[in-house]
């Protein structure tokens, strides 16, 4: 037993490591400032600046939009608003969305623009990793709401507040680390989806400088780069990596640490 | 608030119904019998066989399982039942973060480290292999997986009650028939559910496994050959060859083959822990 925990975490380590140690040398300030100049993909000069801020605004605006959408959801679960067997339901339909595969919603996604004729875009991009973020954002926000002790939501209704009066003052107070750690996950879990975005933001090597602009991303730009011969490349492939992992290690440890210091104004 | 709700339950449904009106053309066509037997995998011709795909990802999420599971519900037992429960918080920090992790860091991974590997071991046992194989691509799911197994799977095991484990010692049991009789027994349905979501999570996996699976449309011989995933089709073809007919409706119905086969999968082992948690 002990052999097979050492096992996991020697495979952690050994994931971790890996990537530093392949990452660290080609890591320089002209990797993270920089668009690909011509010749990039030959391994000539430039940058994967265009992934970065690409990725960036993919998963804010996927967050931004999934927010808006799982909030409210997240609040109408509670047993004020949804009989026990509806909300059973959604709950089950949420977590199948959960374990739905990234790849479906690449496909739905693109299935999506195609029929509005949207190209490849930033917008597109979006949608389809709003999706995707959708039920971990509602489900991870909804365990925290349920912990919410029933006497505090009494006294509230006593004091003569309405349904909604409680959920925005009460709940929602109750609940902020429960968003928190929410929105963060699901940012995370966005950030690094290349499957999703793959069909549907595209690729190029320019910043984008509207929503309806292609839009590159660090998981494809590792993917992409990984896949060609030329060495060099690949060692960009590997700095990205590096990038993305150190995003995604400080997106969970943030989620942590802010979780903590949200819930010091908790009632339990 | 109820448009909410209808909203969070209808997506399943656009999704489902979206894939299936776009796989409907193909499906006229021919028998779903047909496209799911037939190994001929040729898109110019206008044939569509799905079974070397449906195999190669039956086999690499097989060869996932085996090496995932014992491993997994070792280390959920061991940090259950015998860990300090301050070594149990770290491990599952620990385990959250491997959660956390892309999965094209994972694939860059096995690319770097799993397939030379591979290699190497297929030069020890005399068969000649590239590295990117079918054990390579079981190999990177496995460690995928096994995050969901180990959290899910330590969650029901602490829900046993220690006055069970206490009953069973003070019956004169071992520590060890203790666990086995009475804490096993009674999670066997929910430590099931573990291993079914793993097994969704390694179904549906894209981008890790096309990054080291070969992805060659043959039905492999040994675990030494390259397969060619459901989900590593849908990845590679998508978006690019819109214009040959009925392939598109083909890769989406492959698309809705993989949705409802991890939904089917997920809602079976969600039911069974939604019934512990009741308990």
């Amino acid at each position: 037993m002990i052999a097979s925990m050492t096992l996991v975490l020697a495979v952690l380590a050994g994931i971790l490591v890996v990537i530093v140690v392949r990452g660290a040398p080609s890591l320089t300030l002209a990797m993270i400032i920089q668009t690909p100049e011509g010749g990039y993909y030959l391994g000539k000069g430039g940058g994967i600046a265009n992934a970065i801020v690409g990725s960036l605004c993919l998963a804010f605006g996927a967050s931004f939009l999934s927010f808006l959408f799982g909030l409210p959801i997240a609040f109408a679960l509670q047993k004020e608003y949804l009989g026990r067997r509806l909300a059973q339901i959604t709950r089950l339909s949420l977590d199948i969305l959960w374990g739905t595969p990234s790849i479906v919603y690449g496909a739905f996604g693109f299935i999506i623009m195609v029929y509005f004729g949207l190209r490849a875009s930033l917008l597109g991009g979006i949608i389809a990793l709003a999706l995707l973020m959708l039920p971990i954002m509602i489900r991870s926000i909804e365990e925290v709401i349920r912990m919410t002790p029933p006497e505090l939501k009494e006294a509230s209704y006593a004091l003569g507040a309405t349904r909604i009066e409680t959920t925005l003052t009460v709940v929602l107070r109750q609940a902020l680390p429960g968003i928190v750690t929410g929105v963060l996950l699901a940012f995370g879990r966005g950030i690094g989806d290349a499957a999703s975005i793959l069909f549907t933001a595209g690729y190029t090597d320019y910043i984008p400088h509207s929503l309806f602009d292609p839009v590159a991303s660090l998981p494809l730009a590792i993917f992409f780069q990984v896949a060609t011969p030329i060495p060099e490349v690949q060692q960009r492939a590997y700095a990205a990596a590096l990038i993305l992992l150190i995003i995604v290690l400080l997106i969970s440890l943030a989620s942590r640490f802010l979780s903590r210091r949200c819930s010091r104004h908790i009632v339990r | 608030m109820v448009l909410a709700v209808a909203f969070a339950n209808s997506i399943v449904l656009f999704i489902g119904l979206g894939l299936f009106i776009k796989s409907v053309p193909i499906l006229q066509k021919k028998s779903i019998l047909h496209l799911l037997l037939s190994s001929n995998w040729h898109p110019l011709k206008g044939e569509f066989g799905f079974y070397p795909f449906i195999i190669g990802t039956l086999e690499v999420t097989g060869i996932a399982m085996v090496l995932a599971i014992p491993v997994c519900l070792l280390s959920a037992i061991y940090l259950s039942e015998y860990a300090h429960y301050r070594f149990r918080e770290i491990a599952r920090v620990t385990v959250d973060i491997m959660a956390a992790i892309p999965s094209v860091i994972y694939g860059l991974w096995g690319v770097i480290v799993l397939v030379p590997f591979v290699c190497a071991l297929g030069k020890m046992l005399d068969t000649p292999t590239t590295g990117y194989s079918l054990l390579a691509g079981g190999m990177i799911l496995a460690i995928m997986a096994s995050p969901v197994i180990i959290s899910v799977s330590l969650e029901v095991l602490r829900t046993v009650p220690i006055q069970a484990r206490e009953a069973a010692l003070a019956l004169g049991t071992t520590k060890w028939e203790a666990i086995k009789h009475v804490v096993l027994r009674s999670t066997l349905r929910g430590i099931f559910s573990a291993i079914i979501l793993g097994f969704a999570r390694a179904f549906g996996e894209t981008i890790a496994v096309l990054m080291i699976v070969g992805n060659v449309p043959k039905v492999p011989k040994s675990i030494f050959d390259p397969a060619y995933p459901l989900p590593a089709l849908l990845a590679n073809n998508y978006g690019e060859m819109m214009s040959i007919p009925l392939y598109n409706s083909a890769l989406l119905l492959s698309a809705l083959i993989l949705l409802l086969v991890v939904s089917v999968f997920n809602v079976t082992a969600q039911l069974a822990l939604m019934r512990i948690e009741r308990r």
